[in-house]
């Protein structure tokens, strides 16, 4: 009987949140925007650089200028007998480089770029480079070894480092901790924008249900503890939704999409890496480009993170917004929170702030101790998860974050049926203590 | 038989005692009328009542047995605050509320079209109740409130916000619920409707149940021995003849059609005989056009009661 009541009560929850077409539309948009949003700054990239520099050198050295090649952004030219002044004045040219005579000498020799208007970092590297070079390998035939291009080319060394987890059940399986770190905070603050937006959430529609009196008439027919679990569980249900969701577009997407627009070799080195019989990269792309997508198109690997942090979000979810009930209850309206939400703020961004450092050093003693403790541990534990951290952690983790909850859910629940039937004054955290004494 | 019992309720909030030992029998098929001044802890009451909030000491009994939650289905509770979810369809709404009563979903909008064409609101199902008045929105929580035809009803100030129409339709709704075997609690500061309504009251001032009784037998006893006298002539005169046989005369406004009524208090505990001497005295000394008892407004009573309850506690 009063079961099927919080039944009657989270359909209410989810339902009206899930109809919203806010809802329906961030769900589906957010994933597509975040992709643009990603994608945005290199197509800007490609359309600015369209356009290249002319930089008119004069070289007080003699020895340079002839040896600089033009690149995509930057074309140099020479003129003889011209000052900076008159050659700035041309429109054409959109900067000049002064080379100064003791270039070969000089221990750092300084170079001058007189410019119109600001000049790009792209143009200062490919100018300084260039010139470094080309000093380099001046001061290098001075000393006369035979064969010098030929001793460079073979002393050359681009090192690329491939990790290979050992303890994995998977053995093939290969997570740089480069791409783990990304992965863990990527996690750590979508569970951290999910426990803040959803908790508040909570704390909102408490507040209204208070504001609007709809609770006088709600709780005759359902207990308040039940009342607020009922509303918790729904908007948990609507946060896992989301979650889930979000977690198939992106396996959908990295499974199929990514593969589609990837050149067709760097998948034939993606497809060895995900075989284990991986030997090295081609000198064409990048080892940590071939292993992030090895295991972004793992949908095998991708549900088991979105499966693991669904467990923390939805835990983590009724722990905090436990908090978030216990003060939307106390309060009259959204100004008189502010304070009161400090309780369940703070954790949330101290928790973020661990999953930093966790994920720096995913097996120091703060990151241990942080992921194990319930307010905190939802945010640590999943930036530590992609770098494969011993099951029983997590499952130490996860056990007394569900003991927490039970324990926090006591508390609030005290909180809240004495709260929502008090208007007025703000109460102090004094008297809230003293509301968890009530009979 | 009473369907409600309540036995030596107490409850503190913080030191504020909100009950102070309140009992009070409200008897099955009754209008019962809970009236107090604002503040006076009949909010309080009617949360214990409803299993929101559990006495410090006493308790409540149901039908005869120590209420229980299940009990608390067969309550219809009509808040003063009323309150509907606002971005909610107002037809999703009420069956919402319908099936927390123990309804099923099909039973609910069955019953819901029902009384949404009665009170001929059926168009407004599928709107959001943001879009209705208040007075729209106070006729859905009405029929939210009785829907599933509870045994005992409670209404906390069930007309403020109507119209006169409609408060006439909710007051012939309410009799008609009587009739149909419910018992009204009736919470309000409004003591015409009382009056017109109830048949029983109980006053709670200061967390202290004051006064409780039959409708008709407190207006009596209220005014014992007084007696409203109209008449045609010179009222001065009147009282000078009628001193030795009555007193604490004071001067009522003339009826309808201009004639003084003067209210008296008749010595001699209102026997026949004290009574005929003043008719006979009166008749002699002016046209005497009407006798009869006085009946105390509820008004009266409330303010009397009220202010002699502060006056005792004063003192003690």
């Amino acid at each position: 009987m009063t079961k099927s009541k919080i039944g009657i009560v989270i359909e209410r929850e989810y339902l009206e949140r899930v109809k919203k077409k806010s809802f329906i539309f961030t769900t589906l948009l957010m994933p597509v925007l975040m992709l643009v949003l990603m994608a945005l700054p290199a197509m800007l990239v490609m359309f600015v650089d369209k356009s290249e520099t002319t930089v008119l050198v004069v070289d007080n050295s003699g020895k340079v200028a002839d040896k600089l090649t033009d690149s995509d952004e930057v074309k140099f030219i020479t003129s003889a007998g011209v000052t900076v002044d008159s050659a700035l004045r041309n429109e054409d040219v959109g900067a000049v480089l002064v080379i100064p005579g003791n270039v070969y000498d000089s221990k750092r020799p300084t170079l001058k770029l007189y410019t119109n208007g600001p000049s790009s970092i792209m143009t200062e590297g490919v100018i300084t480079g260039q010139v470094n070079k080309i000093v380099e390998d001046e001061r290098l035939k001075h000393y006369d070894i035979a064969n010098l291009d030929k001793i460079l080319s073979e002393v050359e060394s681009d090192v690329v480092l491939s990790t290979m987890r050992n303890d994995s059940e998977e053995e093939e399986e290969a997570l740089s901790s480069g791409l783990s770190y990304g992965i863990g905070i990527a996690m750590s603050f979508i569970l951290y924008m999910f426990l803040l937006i959803y908790g508040q959430m909570v704390m909102t529609s408490i507040i209204e249900e208070k504001g609007n009196r709809v609770l006088e008439v709600v709780v005759t027919s359902v207990k308040p503890m039940q009342l607020m679990m009922g509303k918790i569980i729904g908007v948990a249900l609507v946060a896992v939704t989301q979650m889930v969701l979000w977690g198939a577009l992106l396996a959908v997407m990295s499974a199929w999409v990514l593969p589609a627009i990837m050149p067709a070799e760097a998948m034939a080195d993606v497809a060895a890496v995900q075989a284990g019989n991986f030997d090295g990269v081609s000198d064409t792309e990048s080892l940590e480009l071939i292993q992030a997508v090895a295991s972004l198109t793992q949908v095998g690997n991708i549900l088991s993170l979105v499966g693991l942090m669904t467990l923390f979000l939805v835990f983590g979810f009724l722990i905090y917004s436990s908090i978030f009930a216990a003060v939307g209850s106390a309060v009259d309206n959204i100004q008189d929170a502010s304070q009161l939400t400090s309780f369940a703020v703070f954790p949330i961004i101290f928790g973020l702030i661990f999953a930093m450092v966790a994920a720096a050093d995913p097996m120091g003693p703060v990151a241990f101790w942080a992921s194990i403790f319930p307010l905190t541990s939802p945010m640590v534990m999943v930036a530590r998860i992609p770098f494969g951290i011993p099951s029983w952690e997590i499952w130490l983790s996860l056990g007394l974050l569900v003991l927490g909850f039970i324990a926090m859910v006591w508390l609030a629940g005290k909180i809240y049926r004495v709260g929502i039937f008090m208007y007025g004054k703000k109460p102090s955290i004094k008297e809230v203590v003293r509301w968890i004494r009530y009979k | 038989m009473d369907i409600l019992q309540v036995n030596n309720v107490s409850k503190a909030y913080s030191g504020h005692l909100a009950l102070d030992d309140v009992s009070l029998n409200v008897p099955e098929g009754k209008i019962y009328g809970l009236l107090g001044p604002n503040g006076a802890g009949k909010t309080t009451l009617i949360r214990i009542i409803n299993h929101i909030t559990a006495p410090d000491s006493g308790e409540v009994l149901f039908d005869g047995h120590r209420m229980t939650q299940e009990d608390v289905e067969h309550i219809g509770y009509l808040p003063e605050e009323r309150g509907l979810y606002k971005k909610m369809k107002v037809g999703e709404q009420a069956v919402f509320f319908a099936r927390l009563k123990g309804l099923s979903k099909a039973e609910a909008t069955r019953e819901l079209r029902k009384w949404f064409e009665k009170f001929d609101i059926l168009s407004w199902w599928d709107r959001k109740v943001e879009e209705l008045s208040k007075g729209m929105a106070q006729k859905v929580q009405f029929i939210v409130t009785v829907l599933h035809r509870p045994k005992l009803l409670i209404f906390d100030e069930p007309f403020s916000g109507f119209d006169p129409i409609n408060a006439n339709l909710l007051k012939e709704e309410i009799l008609k619920l009587r009739e149909e075997g419910s018992t009204v609690i009736f919470s309000t500061h409004n003591m015409n409707s009382v009056e017109e309504i109830c048949d029983h009251i109980t006053l709670i001032n200061n967390s202290r149940n004051i006064l409780s009784g039959d409708v008709e037998e407190l207006r009596r006893r209220f005014f014992a021995d007084r007696y409203d006298l109209t008449f045609t002539g010179d009222p001065r005169g009147l009282m000078e003849r009628l001193q030795p046989l009555a007193g604490e005369f004071k001067m009522l406004d003339p009826d309808g059609r201009g004639r003084n009524r003067l209210s008296l208090h008749v010595n001699g505990g209102g026997s026949d005989e004290a009574l005929r001497n003043v008719i006979s005295v009166a008749n002699d000394t002016v046209a005497l056009a009407g006798f009869s008892e006085s009946i105390a407004s509820m008004n009266d009573i409330f303010i009397r009661a009220v202010e002699e309850d502060s006056a005792e506690r004063v003192s003690e």
